[in-house]
């Protein structure tokens, strides 16, 4: 058994058709819907959490395609409201790998260099005006 | 050379003033001295922006026809509590309690992600707010339910009223248990994984006057973007805390309750926050600025952070017990330099409050001054202080007795 997280792109004429639901019945995949959006004649983006045997996973990933979904690796991607910032530099001490940062010890001024970023999300809540944001 | 406050406000009114932020300060002394500096300086400028729980805001929302007494009664604002046991149509909200529905800890930690802050920098920030009550009526206000949508800008006053704030120095907290812990200074990690400090150092207001002489009742300030005035000394102004020669508190110390016009302010610096697995806290910003009347009130302002002492305090058990232990002394020049020792382990440091803020504060008081908008007050009052003040005492418990 294997997993896999990746961003589903739907093109707005396959809105509505149920392709998603063949994972399960065609694939014996059980699946994870960590976050969707989807606006009747636009496209829709869903990201998915694929579980089942890596075989079929794959198949499944191929069914996907061949409906015309664009499938990519889930990359998440963390971002500072530098308006919403206090510059406390709570979430410094946090940010496992010096992501979040302070870039003059002098004025104390905060820096996040996206870089050094793996997206654990451990800033995310101790930041106590909410700044760092997910973005999928 | 001593000047009067009286002199210093001609100055201003004549955009002579020479007023310097009390980082600033700092260079000036070294350069000049202590006796040149008092000459030239007029003002020094303060700053500090942290979460500042004991906040809050009243307000009067105006009659309805019929009218409605909620005095008695109860109300939500955007489905946060507020407190209702005042007259017909006055209102006050605390900062820290959280929205009707909120689980709180239940799982914890909790999120808090709306409370009583939150709605205050929405008031601020010149939003509309739910305004929701239900009275019992009576043959005066008859009225019993209302839910209506009010907006800072139709309130008959709007009031931020805070009972402590300011607060003269604070613990760097660190975390001794092998858990993650989450407070009001924020989220400590196991083992003492990293340390938390909540104060502005060298430029917070009260350990720049450190014996509060030019400060007292009745002194304007710099409160959330506008004006305000300091009302009276915060609850638990403790200023029998230990003291270093230079009359820098080495605890928490001195406190103010301050006071101003919520509508003058900005959601900038009047800012709903949420300690993950605590709560939800009101960051404030206040600036203060010292008239310079003699050297002796200079030599306090040039106050540096390596010469400010701050407690290191374990928030996992010595301070949840009320146990006065702690693992040590720290300046926070040290602090800030993203480091510190605490029994033998480095350890990174992160702010509660921010300096950065702080600064900018201090420096937008200061260009007021420069450009004679902002006009200095003598106190009305001085806060206590010295043998007389009084002491701050933890609650003696006299256990109610079941049947009693
Ligand atoms: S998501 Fe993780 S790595 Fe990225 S900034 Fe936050 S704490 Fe640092
Ligand atoms: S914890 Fe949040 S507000 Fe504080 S410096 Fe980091 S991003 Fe900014």
């Amino acid at each position: 058994m294997s997993a896999s997280k990746m961003v589903l792109t739907f093109p707005k004429d396959k809105i509505g058709k149920p392709i998603v639901y063949k994972l399960i019945k065609d694939f014996n995949l059980s699946f994870n819907i960590m976050k969707a959006s989807i606006t009747p004649d636009q496209e829709g983006h869903m990201v998915l959490e694929l579980d089942g045997d890596k075989a079929e996973i794959d198949k499944g990933i191929k069914h996907l395609k061949d409906e015309g979904v664009k499938i990519d690796p889930l990359s998440k991607e963390i971002k500072v409201n530098w308006d919403k910032c206090t510059q406390c530099t709570a979430c410094v001490s946090i940010c496992p790998t010096d992501a979040l940062y302070v870039k003059d010890r002098q004025t104390m001024e905060m820096a996040f260099d996206p870089e050094k970023c793996i997206a654990c999300e451990l800033c995310i809540r101790p930041c106590p005006p909410r700044a760092i944001e997910v973005h999928f | 050379m001593a000047k009067t406050i009286a002199e210093i406000n001609e100055k201003i009114k004549s955009g002579k003033a020479v007023v310097v932020n009390a980082e600033e300060i700092i260079e000036i002394v070294a350069k000049k001295g202590v006796e040149q500096a008092a000459k030239e300086v007029d003002v020094v400028t303060t700053g500090t922006f942290g979460p500042m729980c004991s906040s809050g805001a009243y307000f009067n929302f105006g009659h309805t026809k019929p009218k409605i007494k909620a005095g008695g009664g109860k109300a939500l604002l955007n489905n946060v509590p507020v407190y209702a046991g005042w007259a017909a149509v006055d209102l006050y909200i605390g900062a820290t309690i959280a929205a009707q529905d909120d689980p709180l800890n239940k799982i914890h930690p909790g999120e808090f992600a709306y409370g009583g802050a939150h709605v205050i920098e929405d008031l601020v920030a010149g939003k509309d707010v739910r305004l929701q009550v239900e009275a019992y009526g009576t043959d005066c206000y008859p009225r019993k339910h209302l839910d209506s949508w009010i907006n800072i800008k139709d309130l008959n006053e709007a009031v931020l009223f805070n009972s402590r704030n300011a607060y003269q120095n604070y613990n760097v907290a660190v975390n001794l248990s092998d858990k993650t812990i989450y407070t009001y200074l924020g989220t400590l990690k196991p083992k003492i994984g990293n340390a938390n400090y909540c104060s502005a150092g060298q430029l917070s207001p009260l350990l720049n006057d450190p014996y509060y002489k030019t400060l007292g009742i009745g002194t304007r300030i710099w409160l959330g973007g506008g004006i305000g005035y300091i009302a009276w000394q915060g609850t638990q102004h403790n200023p029998h805390a230990p003291r270093l020669a230079n009359g820098v508190t080495k605890r928490p110390a001195g406190t103010l309750a301050v006071i101003g016009d919520l509508k003058e302010m900005s959601p900038k610096w009047i800012k709903g926050v949420s300690f993950v697995g605590y709560g939800v806290s009101l960051n404030v910003g206040i600036g203060i600025p010292i008239p310079i009347l003699n050297e002796e009130i200079l030599k306090y302002t040039a106050i540096k952070d390596e010469e400010i002492i701050a407690a290191i305090v374990d928030y996992s058990d010595a301070y949840p017990n009320g146990k006065s232990d702690i693992l040590g002394e720290v300046d926070y020049k040290t602090v800030k330099s993203g480091e510190i020792e605490v029994k033998g382990k480095k350890v990174p440091t992160s702010g509660i409050s921010s300096y950065k803020a702080a600064l900018e504060i201090a420096n937008d008081l200061k260009e007021s001054i420069k450009k004679g908008k902002f006009l200095l007050t003598e106190k009305v009052a001085d806060l206590p202080v010295g043998d007389t003040a009084p002491k701050f005492k933890p609650l003696k418990e006299r256990p109610v007795k079941e049947g009693m």
